[in-house]
């Protein structure tokens, strides 16, 4: 069984006390230098605020069926909001059956280790992930939405958790390591469907919302046990008694 | 339609100009613009990086009197591919970008592969294609169930999601990577700007996976960059060797002038987003100047007519739209050929045929094929593959 780290270390050389001679120079040429031009970071703020005056969107969600209700226009924004939410959340529940799929790979090639998750814990994890995902396909369905659509907050969402995949999957990473990442996502994911309970329930979706309270029963354990995990794994490398 | 490339003299030179800030326009939208919208984007890029390449390649290897147009006008060209490649949005990931580039492989070459007057140059786009083909297919497969995302939101329903000619068998040795080339004296000028059309598609490609392929963390990510950028260098090979050696470099600088032309107008006449297409259309008019630049020189420093090379009007153009029947046909009726040479066979005669290429085949797979390991069972379906459940956490999924 090969283990992270079980590489010899070189050592880390990023830092200025890597070689203080070197060091030295750099900021003693670095402090003599004029820039060639004026001001400071805000600078660039003019020049993003030019490109987001033009008003370009990142993109809309599909147009809905019309209501032929007196207040079709406003159900109409309100459902486009919801389906864009719950677009978003079931891009996330997919992306976290495959983020869990490569932490159960990865400690599968490690082999469990005390403190940290076992396997059973991470199909548990990645099998719930997988209903909400389903649950959330189902809703769409519901409400007339097309649920293959990546909304606009679909996609930030995608490129947001960008660096969380790199993370699982790269072979180098240890089991803290992507605890740690996962906690970002498993947060997210908390805030994600509370937010969602909270549409549903202003918008009168109550069945709906009754099964996102059970979907966030279920990311709440997620996320006390990622922190859990994370936790213990940092304290036991330390060699921190918490007792 | 048609366009008189003799009597439209485009923009000069010196009235090309650009600002940093007219380069760098706000890109368009990954959800909403059409998927041909970033096909063409995708190939205009390659079209210009191709341009620059041919250009640096010649200022190598011609003499001193052309070293100062060929920088005059690649320095037009460098920022012409800056304005077009710029139109990709950041939130399209290497991955999706990746799913666009083998769209791009599909749709324009089966426009191509239909439209080639010469029918042996035909069947050499077609055997490629299966090849892109395949390709897609297997980063779908990678960003399925790598990312948990759908390549149908880059795709857009236009190209089919499923095996063509296996990759893990296009693996060739060189001798079996090179075409017959096209006779400059004879052929048709629609067959020499296709090759310069394709081949500067598969060379960007190539150059694509070679720069992104170690921004992946997973091993099996960078494996598959590692095997399909093979093959597009194969493809390089290939598509390059179609063109006549022949051709002194002015000609081949005067062919790729007219190539751009035809792109571009081709582009224009198809664009969907209003500013894209102001873009397509002021470019054609930079590259007619670019090309009426490069017909004076043949004048002068070759004494040829460039109506010797070039046609009077603009040929069909590239049809940017669903080739999903001639690309499923192609797929029933060619997806056993193999190459021995520059000839095609099927694939019962490999052995005897193209032993070298099976040879080098078995060596590479030898410790796996990424290929297959990535799409091991793979069937695209809407919304991914885990709307069927098809992960280790089907069975037993709690809650």
């Amino acid at each position: 069984m090969k283990s992270t780290g079980a590489q010899p270390v070189r050592g880390n050389r990023t830092g200025m006390q890597t070689s203080p001679e070197l060091a030295e120079e750099l900021i003693e040429g670095a402090a003599n230098a004029a820039p060639s031009s004026d001001g400071g970071s805000e600078i660039i703020a003019e020049s993003r605020t030019d490109y987001i005056s033009e008003g370009f969107p990142l993109g809309s969600m599909p147009a809905m069926p019309v209501s032929e209700e007196a207040d079709a226009d406003e159900d109409q924004a309100a459902m486009a909001v919801f389906l864009d939410k719950l677009s978003e959340r079931l891009a996330f529940e997919r992306m976290g059956v495959r983020l869990y799929e490569a932490l159960l790979n990865k400690c599968e090639a490690l082999g469990e280790t005390k403190p940290g998750p076992t396997l059973e814990d991470i199909r548990h994890i990645g099998g719930e992930e997988l209903d909400h995902f389903l649950m959330l396909n189902e809703a769409i369905e519901t409400l007339g939405g097309d649920p293959t659509v990546e909304s606009p907050s679909a996609d930030i969402a995608a490129v947001a958790s960008m660096g969380i995949m790199q993370v699982l999957t790269d072979p180098r990473s240890s089991v803290p390591q992507c605890l740690q990442v996962l906690l970002t996502a498993e947060l997210t994911d908390n805030a994600g469907w509370e937010l969602l309970i909270e549409l549903a329930s202003n918008l009168g979706y109550d069945d709906m919302r009754e099964q996102f309270e059970t979907a966030l029963t279920h990311e709440e354990e997620h996320l006390q046990n990622v922190r859990d995990w994370l936790s213990d794994s940092v304290m036991e490398k330390a060699r921190v008694d918490e007792s | 339609m048609s366009l008189d490339i003799f009597k439209e003299k485009g923009t000069p030179l010196d009235k090309q100009l650009f600002t940093w800030r007219e380069l760098v326009q706000t890109p368009t939208s990954k959800l909403d613009d059409d998927a041909f919208t970033r096909v063409r984007i995708i190939l205009m890029n390659g079209i210009e990086a191709n341009a620059l390449r041919t250009m640096h390649a010649m200022a190598r290897m011609m003499n001193g009197d052309a070293r100062l147009p060929l920088a005059q006008v690649r320095r037009v060209e460098q920022h012409q591919q800056t304005m077009v490649n710029w139109l990709l949005p950041p939130d399209l990931s290497p991955l999706e970008t990746t799913i666009a580039f083998e769209q791009v492989a599909i749709e324009v070459t089966a426009s191509v592969a239909q439209h080639e007057p010469d029918e042996y140059l035909a069947q050499v786009y077609r055997f490629g294609l299966l090849e892109d083909f395949d390709h897609l297919y297997r980063f779908s497969a990678l960003m399925d169930r790598v990312c948990g995302a759908d390549a149908n939101t880059i795709i857009q329903n236009y190209s089919d999601i499923m095996p063509g000619r296996p990759t893990e068998v296009e693996h060739r040795a060189p001798e079996d990577n090179l075409r017959e080339h096209y006779d400059c004296t004879k052929a048709d000028p629609l067959t020499k700007i296709h090759a310069v059309t394709i081949t500067a598609g598969e060379n960007q490609t190539h150059d694509y996976y070679m720069t992104i392929g170690p921004m992946f963390a997973d091993p099996i990510a960078r494996q598959l960059y590692a095997e399909i950028a093979s093959i597009e260098e194969q493809h390089v090979t290939q598509y390059e060797s179609l063109m006549d050696p022949n051709e002194t470099p002015l000609e081949k600088w005067l062919l790729h002038e007219a190539t751009e032309v035809y792109n571009y107008y081709s582009c224009a006449a198809y664009e969907t987003n209003p500013r894209v297409k102001q873009i397509w259309e002021r470019f054609v008019d930079y590259e007619l100047g670019h090309l009426h630049m490069v017909m004076d020189l043949f004048k002068t420093m070759e004494n040829r007519d460039p109506a010797e090379v070039l046609p009077q009007t603009l040929p069909e153009l590239i049809d940017y739209q669903s080739h999903r029947q001639f690309v499923r046909e192609t797929l029933t009726n060619e997806v056993d050929l193999r190459a021995a040479g520059t000839r095609f066979i099927n694939v019962e005669d490999e052995a005897d045929e193209a032993p070298a290429s099976i040879a080098y085949r078995e060596q590479m797979n030898s410790e796996g094929s990424p290929s297959e390991i990535v799409a091991a069972g793979y069937v695209w379906m809407p919304g991914t593959e885990l709307v069927e459940k098809k992960t280790v956490f089907a069975k037993g999924a709690g809650a």
